[in-house]
């Protein structure tokens, strides 16, 4: 209708009739936009069904709620460090010297209209944003997502978790309470840390000795303006290459690499991801409606000299404060000059190691099965049980440190000792992750064992029959052709051979140490004890031949 | 007036002057002799009270503490510890301790007040010590809160939170909720520094900091105390609302995906 090839004889044709407004809009902006081949080639596209897949889309709306509540707290919100005396409407703080940021966030918490709900709303987000982020990505793990062609979407993921960790931080930091102010000077901790530059880091950033008077606009430019707006590029990159890989699905009848099976996203994706954004908006002006966050009134405001217990950051950046927490308290003094190792292992070193750990993972494990196929089928977790052990293993980690750095909540509501928990951390950094790789792949051999006897034997159906000769045997039933399908339609890597030690001519090949590395590992995730191996067709019809049915 | 000087020289004379003279000394000396005899009194009460104290003192306290009240190795010396800190101690419950242990901790009070008063004389007997504060000092209406804020959150808050929630020391030990207590036992503690606690002297934070200090946590930290934003999570700062986020705040998300995720419109079967 709208190829702008009607004739005026075909116009007409159809009649004096006016064509419904709707399509008047639509073919006015066509013709200015050119949107129908836009719409044409995208309305119908496919979205496949699954709960887990709109976890993202909980990151998503939560960040476009930050945003809106953000821009409502900017027009009340003062980033200043200038002294003042309050006298608003919280009478506990009369006469109390702070700083105009403080001061005006008090006056966003008890004089602005629906000040205090937006703060929440703005807080709550931003907590449930970077969640919902962190779980996002362990679907995209766990189902082995991030393969090709999507591990430049993985880097733009992880790149948008820590700049959502950083955007949050800085946040933290603005109401220039004292939780704020302490958290900045862990932070300045840090950089102070950093050897040789770490002092000149500090006074360009403070401008000059801590606190100075210029880090709450500083902070407030790159709150407000230069990593969210980082973030929106790279979300919609982020969206962008989504609609070019298309989504991935989970096996099953009529799926395969080349499709996609689901429903449009007109009408049935727009509808339902308008109310899903509903819905994440309601739950969480619930929350905030019902639970108060971040109580600055009662936090006070910040003074280098003073500091609490419970001075936590939010959680994303919880795993930082439990490394500092139970890192020993080393230091080398060198001519004058400290290396705070203390400080600087944990907080320079190991902290981006956390984070580059789980972000590396898709290049270390295509590099090792050595496969440049694309894939759209999302794996089931128990049938990658390397991969499955390895992501528990990072979020054990992480949670160890998030223990660490909570020690004194575990302590006091526990009955423990602190000191203990300090040590209970310091050992399961080390041996946790461990235990819990073992494991959890042990759990997924059990579980790959478990299909692999329901596709050979079928279901146990709990119906016991008495044999006439006394014996009781249970009836399998054997699975439907749609459940054979989804419980084998997975592949299985062989492990990379290094190949003769000697070439044809008995000369030595020159084998490269990363060569060996990598059959090792190859080893570790694809030989008997990386996998079993699933039933093959001659198998099923072996048995099914063989003695029948159960 | 002439009759009297008539009879002057009359035998008798002499006795009446002299039982004049002894009325007139026998009265004066009930007409001045009251407060003496009162302060008698009470330092007879006193002594009953340190009598009293001590036989409570022998049954419940002797056992750690010595029976002159010169500590043992498993109690402290009582010598010059004063009064406040026998109401605190034993008003709170915390004294007589049920077991040794990093930090003996807050429980059902046992003794009564009278009872307490009494081992409290006793203990302020051995030697001289802050003793109970009055109403006057410790009582938080019209002190400055906002200045008690202040200086709470500079002496108080690296172990007892921002609002006095309490928080972990080394070892097991803690520093406790302030929530309900009694602004005389915030006082004497703050006098007397109890277990882990330093001690606040009137030299270091005068009488009415102390005050101020004991309005704050009153206003941010008791029953009546009100919460603008909603319910405070336990008031223990990110930790809490970190954990709440996740558990109830994506979980309310996961549990709406799901359903989301259930309700689909379904392709026609074929």
């Amino acid at each position: 209708m709208s190829t702008a090839t009607e004739t005026p004889g075909s116009a007409a044709a159809a009649g004096k009739k006016k064509a419904p407004a709707g399509e008047r809009v639509a073919d006015w902006a066509d013709g200015r936009l050119g949107i129908y081949s836009l719409a044409k080639a995208n309305m119908r596209k496919i979205f496949p069904d699954h709960w887990s897949f709109m976890l993202g889309e909980v990151a998503l709306y939560s960040f476009i709620i930050i945003i809106l509540t953000g821009v409502y707290l900017t027009l009340f919100f003062h980033p200043s460090m200038g002294e003042i005396e309050y006298h608003g409407a919280y009478t506990p703080m009369h006469g109390v010297r702070m700083s105009e940021a403080y001061a005006s966030t008090l006056d966003i918490s008890f004089d602005v209209r629906g000040g205090l709900l937006v703060r929440q709303i703005h807080h709550w987000a931003a907590l449930i944003f970077l969640a919902a982020m962190f779980v996002h990505m362990m679907r995209v793990f766990f189902t082995g997502a991030f393969r090709k062609p999507r591990e430049v979407n993985w880097v733009f993921g992880f790149l948008l978790f820590v700049l959502g960790m950083f955007t949050g931080f800085t946040g933290y930091s603005l109401p220039d309470d004292l939780l704020s102010g302490t958290g900045i000077r862990f932070m300045e901790g840090a950089i102070l840390s950093v050897p040789i530059v770490g002092t000149y880091i500090s006074m360009f950033l403070f401008g000059g000795e801590f606190p100075g008077h210029d880090f709450i606009g500083r902070f407030y430019s790159a709150h407000i303006l230069l990593l969210p707006g980082i973030m929106l590029g790279l979300l919609v990159a982020h969206l962008i290459l989504v609609f070019y890989h298309k989504h991935t699905q989970f096996a099953g009848p009529g799926r395969t690499n080349k499709n996609v099976v689901g429903m449009p996203l007109l009408p049935v994706y727009m509808a339902k991801a308008g109310g899903f954004f509903f819905l994440v908006f309601g739950v969480i002006a619930a929350v905030s409606a019902m639970f108060t966050i971040n109580p600055i009134w009662n936090i006070g405001p910040y003074r280098p000299d003073q500091v609490s217990t419970n001075a936590q950051p939010d959680w994303y950046m919880g795993f930082s404060e439990g490394l500092i927490r139970v890192m020993p308290g080393w230091e080398i003094n060198l001519w004058g000059h400290t290396l705070v190792l203390g400080v600087a292992i944990p907080l320079i070193v190991i902290f981006p190691l956390v984070l580059v750990s789980i972000a590396m993972y898709p290049f270390i494990e295509s590099w090792v099965t050595g496969d440049k196929r694309e894939h759209h089928i999302a794996d089931r977790p128990r049938n990658a049980p390397t991969r499955t052990g390895v992501g528990a293993a990072w979020i054990a980690w992480y949670f160890v440190l998030l223990v660490g750095g909570g020690n004194d909540l575990w302590a006091t509501h526990f009955h423990l000792s602190i000191n203990a928990i300090t040590w209970f951390v310091r050992i399961a950094f080390f041996v946790v992750p461990v235990i819990v790789f073992i494991i959890t792949k042990r759990i997924c051999l059990g579980l790959q064992r478990r299909d692999r006897d329901k596709v050979l034997h079928g279901r146990e159906t709990g119906t016991i029959k008495r044999l006439p000769h006394g014996e009781f045997v249970e009836i399998h039933e054997p699975l439907s052709q749609e459940q054979l399908h989804t419980l084998t339609a997975h592949e299985q890597y062989k492990p990379v051979e290094l190949g003769e030690e000697t070439d044809e001519n008995g000369v030595q090949r020159k084998i490269t140490r990363s060569q060996k590395m990598r059959a090792k590992l190859s080893k570790g995730y694809f030989s008997e004890n990386g996998q079993i191996p699933k039933p093959t067709a001659e198998e099923y019809r072996e048995i099914e031949s063989g003695h029948g049915h159960h | 007036m002439k009759k009297l000087s008539a009879r002057r020289r009359h035998p008798l004379a002499a006795l009446v002057v002299l039982l004049f003279a002894l009325a007139a000394t026998g009265g004066l000396y009930t007409a001045f002799a009251p407060a003496e005899k009162a302060k008698a009194e009470q330092e007879s009460s006193q002594s009953l009270a340190i009598q009293e104290g001590k036989k409570l003192y022998q049954v419940g306290c002797s056992s750690c503490h010595g029976t002159g009240g010169q500590g043992t190795s498993d109690g402290p010396s009582l010598v010059g510890v004063g009064a406040a800190a026998v109401d605190f101690q034993v008003g709170t419950g915390r004294m007589p301790a049920q077991q040794p242990g990093a930090q003996v901790p807050r429980k059902k009070k046992i003794y009564s007040q009278d009872e307490i008063n009494q081992l409290a004389a006793y203990v302020a007997s051995l030697g001289s010590g802050p003793s109970q504060p009055t109403k006057k000092q410790y009582d938080p209406s019209g002190s400055d809160v906002a200045r008690g804020g202040e200086l709470f959150r500079t002496n108080c808050a690296q172990c007892h939170n921002f609002t006095g929630e309490g928080g972990a020391l080394t070892h097991g030990k803690f520093a406790p909720d302030l929530g309900d207590v009694d602004p005389k036992h915030i006082y004497e503690a703050m006098q007397t520094g109890p277990q882990n606690m330093p001690s606040f002297t009137d030299g270091a934070l005068p009488e009415k900091d102390k005050k101020d200090i004991v309005a704050y946590v009153k206003q941010v930290n008791s029953d009546k105390s009100e919460s603008p934003g909603g319910f405070k999570l336990g008031g223990f700062g990110p930790v809490s609302e970190g954990m709440f986020a996740w558990i109830f705040g994506l979980g309310a998300m996961i549990g709406v995906a799901v359903w989301v995720a259930a309700r689909t419109a379904k392709a026609k079967k074929s």
